[in-house]
């Protein structure tokens, strides 16, 4: 039995080496070499002493962070909303539909929107608001973000909030607390999980999204997303390329142990 | 328990049977057998109709791939495993394959109608003699403008791209040797350009363009000047006749200090497997009825002479896309700077881009 049992993992640790630990090693293998393919620690200086990497860095985090409070400040209370509605499947299913749906064309179709002719320029118009340049600016990079990771956000903090036990709800209006009250006392705390994990799901994705960079922001924003294709492909200079995703990981980790889930309660 | 272990033999079982089924398809399609001809090639860059026709007439199979770019395309050959026998790089990447030893030496007896190509498109600085390519497609950089917000006269030197009018307005391809070419052919220096003190130079006069510059775009400004979301871009000739295409208003430019002409050549890569169809078909795509069959599906300049004169004079006449061969020889191939010089280009050009 114990055997069988360890053949069934088999697959799963296959799966774990070849397609994680392989490329992260993979990785941090190429960012310690040099374009000649030597052993160096160049990539690490050269990135850390680079004006440009950091700038970007710094402008990749805050995009990353504007991104992850605009989803935030939306999905919460929609998630909210949604336990309290009476066909939630339905709303739900509605909230999920979009993730269906490719990337790509979901940002053609805001080119459409945005664009000097579009759908909003038009509605503006009815108003005789004059037509002005939305698509190429910070705000349209932001808004498309978080528009299209919202349901990553929604999704988590839903499912912890429907979890929540109601009898604590009714309890804490028992003992004479008010609605705003229970909110902060009892439902946030409780929901904390999700929103921890809300932010995880996006916060990571936004620090290397380069498509919408070029598509929605014109490349007036520029992440290190950017940086990372065009050592790929254009300067074919991996290391450097990879000692930024090396960087990125890094990241990655930190906001992995700023929103860890605390076993056992304290 | 049981069940699961059935579970499990059915998975692979199945999976055997896929890999099984992936074999025989890769035996019927041929991956390396005789009778295939394996191109590797930009996506859409080939009438399917002469597909069809150079199998009928040489009883060879086609099998097409296709990559986005350059660097993919270089990447993958170079890995190996690979057995493409026909594949079309630019002219740096030409120059670059060569270098590096991944394309085979043509013997010219086995070429036919060498002589159709137009002399100004052979013997280019990226293959001298043509040992190793022959070109397929050739076309400029220039300017397409909105005939409802400029005139010609806008846009017929590169200097004028920093004018006051084009404020927020000015589409850029996305491109590090394009970028900082402009800069160069401005001041007066090659395209080419290696020493530093002129490219920050190049660099400090970009910095200047940025109020001007609207978006820094790859294919979609395509779509953008067609909406008339942009009113004027710098773009490859190529995308610009689909443009044209779309949009009566749009007009294509080459700024009289001239400007970049690139090349796509047809090679074979050392590691085709099926020489003989190689040549068969880079014979058959320079016969002129081929070649201008070609151009007037793709819409790009042909370097086949012959084939040009097949060609409607509406097509033959546009100065915008075959321009003089007086204006032809100030144009500058770009060259294979090597890496350094290639990473120190695009370091310019991402601070050019971070920097507002």
């Amino acid at each position: 039995m114990q055997k069988m049992r360890s053949l069934f993992a088999v697959p799963y640790a296959l799966w774990l080496m070849f397609f994680v630990f392989a490329p992260i090693a993979l990785i941090v293998g190429y960012s310690l070499m040099d374009i000649n393919g030597h052993l160096t620690l160049t990539n690490y200086q050269d990135f850390f002493s680079s004006s440009n990497y950091l700038l970007l860095t710094l402008s990749s985090f805050w995009y990353a962070l504007l991104i992850t409070l605009c989803t935030l400040l939306f999905g919460y209370p929609m998630a909210y909303c949604l336990t309290h509605l009476k066909h939630r499947d339905l709303w739900l299913m509605l909230v999920i539909l979009p993730t269906w749906i490719s990337l790509l064309l979901k940002a053609y179709a805001f080119i459409g929107i945005f664009g000097i002719h579009g759908g909003v320029n038009q509605f503006l118009g009815l108003f005789g608001i004059p037509a002005r340049q939305i698509l190429f600016t910070n705000f349209s990079f932001v808004f498309v973000s978080a528009y299209i990771e919202l349901p990553f956000m929604i999704l988590p903090i839903y499912n912890s909030l429907v979890e929540i036990d109601s009898s604590l709800i009714f309890a804490s209006y028992d003992l004479g607390a008010n609605k705003w009250q229970t909110f902060t006392k009892i439902i946030w705390p409780l929901s904390l999980s999700g929103v921890k994990s809300g932010i995880q799901a996006i916060f990571i994705p936004s620090l290397s999204l380069f498509m919408l960079t070029r598509l929605i922001g014109g490349n007036h924003v520029i992440t290190l997303g950017t940086a990372i294709e065009e050592h790929f492909l254009v300067t074919q200079n991996w290391g450097m390329g990879a000692t930024i995703g090396v960087v990125l990981i890094i990241i990655m980790l930190l906001v992995m142990g700023l929103t860890r889930q605390r076993k056992g309660g304290s | 328990m049981k069940k699961l272990q059935t579970l499990f033999l059915g998975v692979l079982v199945i999976i055997a049977v896929l890999f099984a089924g992936v074999l025989q398809l890769k035996k019927q399609t041929g991956m390396s057998g005789a009778e295939t001809v394996n191109i590797y090639n930009w996506g859409d860059y080939l009438a399917p109709d002469l597909i069809t026709k150079f199998e009928k007439e040489t009883g060879y199979k086609v099998n097409y791939d296709t990559f986005d770019s350059n660097e993919a395309m270089y990447t993958k050959i170079k890995q190996g495993g690979t057995s493409y026998d026909i594949t079309v790089p630019s002219d740096y990447m030409t120059q670059k394959m060569i270098k590096e030893h991944l394309v085979t030496k043509l013997s010219a007896d086995k070429i036919k109608g060498l002589a159709n190509i137009g002399p100004a498109y052979l013997n280019r600085s990226f293959d001298p003699h043509n040992q190793y390519s022959i070109p397929y497609f050739w076309g400029t950089l220039g300017i397409i403008y909105n005939d409802k917000f400029y005139q010609k006269t806008d846009v017929d030197h590169w200097s004028k791209l920093w004018d006051q009018k084009f404020r927020n307005q000015l589409m850029f391809i996305d491109g590090a040797r394009e970028y900082l070419g402009v800069g160069l052919l401005t001041l007066g220096y090659s395209q080419n350009t290696t020493d530093q003190a002129k490219l920050l130079e190049a660099s400090a006069k970009l910095r200047q363009l940025k109020p001007n510059i609207k978006a820094i775009a790859a294919d979609e400004i395509k779509m953008y000047l067609a909406d008339e979301e942009g009113r004027v871009a710098v773009e490859y000739s190529g995308e610009a006749s689909e443009m044209l295409a779309e949009n009566s208003h749009l007009h294509y430019v080459i700024p009289q200090e001239g400007t970049n002409v690139w090349f796509d050549n047809l090679v074979i890569p050392r590691s085709a497997q099926n020489k003989k169809g190689a040549y068969a078909f880079i014979n058959f795509m320079l016969r002129p009825e081929n070649a201008a069959r070609n151009a007037r599906y793709i819409g790009y300049s042909t370097p086949n002479q012959a084939a040009l004169k097949l060609l409607p004079a509406k097509i033959r006449q546009n100065q915008a896309f075959y321009p003089s061969q007086a204006q032809l020889r100030k144009m500058e191939v770009y060259q294979d700077l090597g890496q350094k010089k290639v990473q120190e280009y695009n370091d310019l050009y991402l601070t050019l881009k971070i920097k507002k």
